[in-house]
């Protein structure tokens, strides 16, 4: 699998990404410059965490229109896969790629913790090599990531199936006491219509290492090899 | 300088900050007098915070050498040599002032400050840590002092994408109307590619990156001086403001252009901005300098030569470079949307010449300022000596455990996780112990080597007897790496103290340097860089004395290393030091009793060393699963500790000849580690071999911690009292 990771001013997982996708899927990601026009041919483009244009204006609200985002837009409706993490998320919602939008959290902190998560489905190519309602542990670091979207979107998404990552309980029960940041039916990821677009704020690719305390977000940049070839 | 340009008369003089005597000396070397932006620069540098004029005495007599040292104090940072070609760069500083002020940008200045000492010697950081003195926590201003610092901490540190991976954290009425935030910053570089701050090269530009220069900071002092400028309100000083997104381009930029075979001397503007930055480089590398004020990068128009000097805007840099790399570096800073402007050259004067709008407007000699700079030896008054206090006077608690459970959940011993949740602990993917272990573990990135990390001062027993306090200090450091398995290397110094005019004050501080010096010398653990911040002091009253020790030990093979929580049900714990049950100056005195008396625990330096060696060697080895090292608290705090990080419960039997049992679990005497292993006895007889007092306690296993003669109390309570203080005090509901 060939893939690319955007780096804008103030991306600060851009590395953390570079590193789990190189060891996981054996090839070193594309590092791609947020002025870049012309993106390189990938099976994935990563659009990694951090504090791009330093979360002014909005979190991702700048990223959202630089050039290499212009390119991705027009890759993802063609199909490529797109993975955004934290940052990634608020830009990729930014940017019209995926609905709803990342509020202030409800604690109105800054929250670094390992939460549980339920996987919602197994579907390529983000989970195939997670089960269905598996739980899995995974670190969250934001201050932003309180998931909203309005009555009717929310429908859609629920009613489509587009629900990637819930917040829950290490039994898997997705209640108000496992939700870390307020985000509506404890939503921690979602995908587009499509499926080849997933947002998340939770962070794969820090437990993606047996020396880093977990290795629950590995089976995420394996499943993408598989499915990506 | 402007026809307004105000008159030096002795208020202006006084106004900043220099005696009588230090301006006759001003007149000596100009040879004339000195115009106000000349009078500025002199203040600044001959402050108490770029000259250590009260300190420097004291300062040199603090070990600072070792084999792996590649470069002591007086540089930004300290280095050390950590293998591979690598090195660690490191050093820790005090931003209390402006953190009482305004507690937000007050610590995210500081950590921006430290950062920067850090990256320009060539280091990308890999971790931040930190040590936060408050007040008591019913004081007025507490609870919104931690809650502005901590996310004033965090907010500057996760957006530039460091970890922050330790700290420490107390409250004491001592820090009411002065709170202490000392920073710190570690980084890795290339051992053959150390950046230094001394210039060379005649006719070589001097370049500025980074923020444009504000009128923010300037020399509160003066500006306030009303027959000085009547136009004050205009320029009154407003408190620094960070900006963590500029810092990461920054150091990105910063970074980059060290790749390249460009800079011949770099220092970042931090207190005293361009004044110091720019005397540091020229003084060290003994030529002159010519800048052009007007090609400074400016927020404002308007401003004066004189605030443009004193500017402490941040996100600055100064650099010279090789002749003909300015396109190299303006292209670098360009791709990363920072000011970069080539401002001056050097010169073979060996004077400080500043031009404004075609006029000089500033000429001073760069050597006669730096080698004139005064210094004082302030009489000293030593600590009245206190009383060792028997433990047998000390009451026992109705219940041992009631007394842990208050304990547990105490301002001091409660749970930091409503901090360290705050703060980023795991960018960069390379934390492999996170906060709250008696170390953090940080990986040497795309190696199987680590990094340990710690800060650490008992201002109770600086206060108390302030040679031992030292001491003290820098053991537990040398302890808790050792705790998780590192070979201690190194340490940075944060002496937090008073007014340094007063002679009690200069005394703790002499004894403190004292404690400090003997115990570097006895643990091979030299001092590499550090910060002195005195008149932490409020209508005449010091805070305890404070001098924090941030250290760094290495760790060869992150597959030998242990940690706090137990391991495994069914293992032998294993108490290794001598345990006389010394209450003085304890936590149990001050949590239970409402006591802060006697004098501090002994600290009996060799054998610390020879008790940390043979842990150390029992973990490298593989036999001991979890450690933690004893300190305030003591015994049962620790063993509570281990329980309530893993969930597994242990029974412990006091030894025969074991103090009371008050003062066998509560007290603090030092040097003491507990171990978990299969075979205890084992251990045991390994430690009689070398001479090192170690006995089994008992063993881990159940949901309960049981102390015979004690009682018992479940880890699920514990836990309860642990984590519930913080939260509850800084108006959490829930999480």
């Amino acid at each position: 699998m060939k893939s690319a990771v955007i780096v804008f001013p103030g991306s600060n997982c851009d590395r953390d990404m570079q590193v789990a996708l190189a060891r996981i899927t054996g090839t070193p990601p594309v590092m791609v410059w947020h002025r870049e026009t012309d993106l390189p041919r990938v099976d994935l483009i990563a659009v990694p965490g951090g504090f791009s244009y330093g979360d002014y204006l909005r979190s991702g609200a700048m990223a959202a229109h630089s050039p290499a985002m212009t390119e991705v837009r027009k890759r993802a409706a063609a199909g490529v896969a797109v993975l955004g993490v934290c940052n990634g998320f608020q830009i990729l919602t930014e940017a019209g790629l995926l609905p709803g939008v990342l509020m202030r959290n409800a604690s109105l902190r800054f929250i670094c913790r390992d939460v549980y998560l339920r996987v919602e489905d197994s579907r390529a190519p983000f989970t195939t090599r997670y089960r269905t309602g598996q739980v899995i542990r995974i670190p969250i670091a934001h201050a932003d990531g309180n998931f909203f979207a309005d009555a009717e979107t929310l429908k859609r998404i629920e009613g489509e199936g587009q629900v990637a990552f819930r917040y829950c309980d290490p039994n898997g029960e997705v209640t108000a006491a496992a939700n870390p940041n307020g985000s509506l039916g404890n939503i921690a990821g979602i995908r587009n219509r499509a499926g080849n677009v997933l947002g998340m704020m939770p962070h794969p690719e820090r437990l993606a290492d047996q020396l880093l305390s977990g290795i629950d977000g590995r089976a995420m940049f394996e499943g993408l090899s598989e499915a990506l070839g | 300088m402007t026809a307004a340009a105000p008159a030096i008369t002795p208020d202006v003089v006084k106004a900043h900050g220099l005696s009588a005597e230090e301006y006759a000396r001003v007149l000596e070397i100009m040879g004339r007098e000195p115009n106000i932006t000349e009078l500025g620069i002199f203040s600044v540098m001959w402050s108490e915070h770029c000259s250590y004029k009260s300190s420097r005495k004291w300062l040199r007599r603090l070990p600072t050498t070792a084999p792996w040292v590649i470069c002591g104090p007086g540089e930004n940072a300290g280095v050390i040599d950590i293998g591979d070609g690598l090195a660690c760069v490191f050093k820790m500083e005090s931003h209390n002032h402006p953190s009482f002020i305004e507690p937000y940008q007050g610590a995210a200045t500081g950590v921006g400050g430290i950062l920067r000492d850090v990256f320009t010697m060539g280091a990308r950081p890999i971790a931040n840590l930190n040590a936060l003195h408050f007040g008591a926590p019913d004081h007025p201003k507490t609870r919104h002092l931690v809650g502005g610092v901590v996310a004033g901490i965090g907010g500057y540190g996760n957006c530039v994408g460091v970890p922050t991976v330790a700290g420490s954290c107390d409250f004491d009425p001592g820090y009411n109307g002065n709170i202490l935030v000392n920073a710190m910053t570690v980084g890795i570089a290339r051992a053959d590619r150390i950046f230094y701050a001394a210039a060379s090269g005649i006719g070589n530009p001097v370049v500025y990156a980074g923020s444009k220069t504000g009128r923010d900071g300037i020399h509160g002092a003066t500006m306030a001086s009303a027959e000085f400028d009547d136009t004050a309100e205009a320029r009154r000083p407003t408190v620094q403001v960070g900006d963590p997104f500029t810092e990461k381009l920054l150091i990105e930029a910063c970074l980059e252009l060290m790749a390249e075979d460009a800079i011949i001397a770099i220092q970042d503007m931090g207190a005293a901005g361009l004044t110091s930055s720019s005397f540091e480089m020229a003084g060290k590398g003994g030529v002159g300098v010519e800048i052009d004020l007007d090609r400074v990068p400016v927020r404002e128009d308007g401003m004066t030569p004189y605030e443009i000097m004193l500017s402490e805007s941040q996100e600055r840099m100064l650099m010279v470079l090789k002749p003909g790399r300015e396109d190299i570096a303006r292209r670098i800073f360009e791709k990363w949307e920072l000011d970069f402007a080539v401002i001056g050259r050097l010169t073979d004067t060996g004077r400080m010449v500043l031009k404004a709008r075609g006029a000089v407007a500033a000429d001073l000699p760069i050597a006669p300022l730096s080698e004139a700079a005064p210094v004082y030896d302030r009489p000293t008054t030593p600590t009245p000596r206190p009383a060792v206090l028997d433990a047998a006077a000390v009451p026992a608690p109705a219940s041992v455990m009631g007394a842990l459970e208050t304990l547990l959940s105490s301002p001091d011993f409660c749970s930091r996780r409503w901090i360290w949740d705050q703060y980023d602990h795991m960018v960069m993917t390379d934390t492999v112990e996170r906060p709250g272990g008696d170390a953090a573990v940080v990986r040497i990135h795309g190696t199987g080597r680590g990094l340990a990390v710690t800060t650490d001062c008992n201002p109770h027993y600086c206060g108390a007897h302030p040679k031992t306090g030292g001491a003290q200090a820098v053991a537990e450091s040398w302890r808790n790496l050792t705790a998780v398995g590192a070979r201690p290397l190194a340490i940075t110094d944060n002496m937090n103290f008073g007014n340094p005019e007063r002679p009690e004050i200069m005394g703790q501080f002499a004894d403190c340097i004292e404690g400090i010096r003997e115990a570097c010398l006895a643990l091979d653990f030299p001092v590499v860089s550090g910060n002195v911040s005195f008149y932490n002091e409020t209508n005449g009253k010091g805070i305890l004395p404070t001098p924090t020790i941030g250290a760094i030990g290495l760790i060869d093979d992150l597959s030998r290393r242990t940690s706090v929580p137990f391991k495994a049900a069914g293992e032998d714990i294993v108490l290794i030091g001598a345990t006389m049950g010394h209450l003085g100056c304890s936590a149990y005195l001050r949590e239970l009793h409402g006591r802060r008396d006697g004098a501090p625990p002994p600290v009996d330096l060799a054998a610390e060393r020879a008790n940390g060696d043979f842990v150390r060697g029992e973990i490298v080895s593989g036999a001991v699963t979890a450690c933690h090292d004893l300190s305030d608290g003591g015994l049962l705090v620790a063993a509570a500790e281990m329980a309530m990080a893993s969930g597994l419960g242990a029974t412990l039997t006091p030894p025969p000849g074991a103090p009371a049992l008050h003062a066998f679990a509560f007290g603090e005497d030092q040097g003491r580690y507990l171990v978990t292993t299969a075979d205890g006895p084992a251990l045991v007889s390994r430690a009689e071999k070398a001479g090192i007092p170690a006995t089994v306690l008992g063993r881990t296993g159940g949901a309960e911690l049981t102390l015979k003669g004690a009682g018992t109390i479940s880890v699920v309570q514990l836990k309860a009292a642990f984590e519930g203080w913080l939260p509850a005090y800084m108006g959490d509901g829930v999480a």
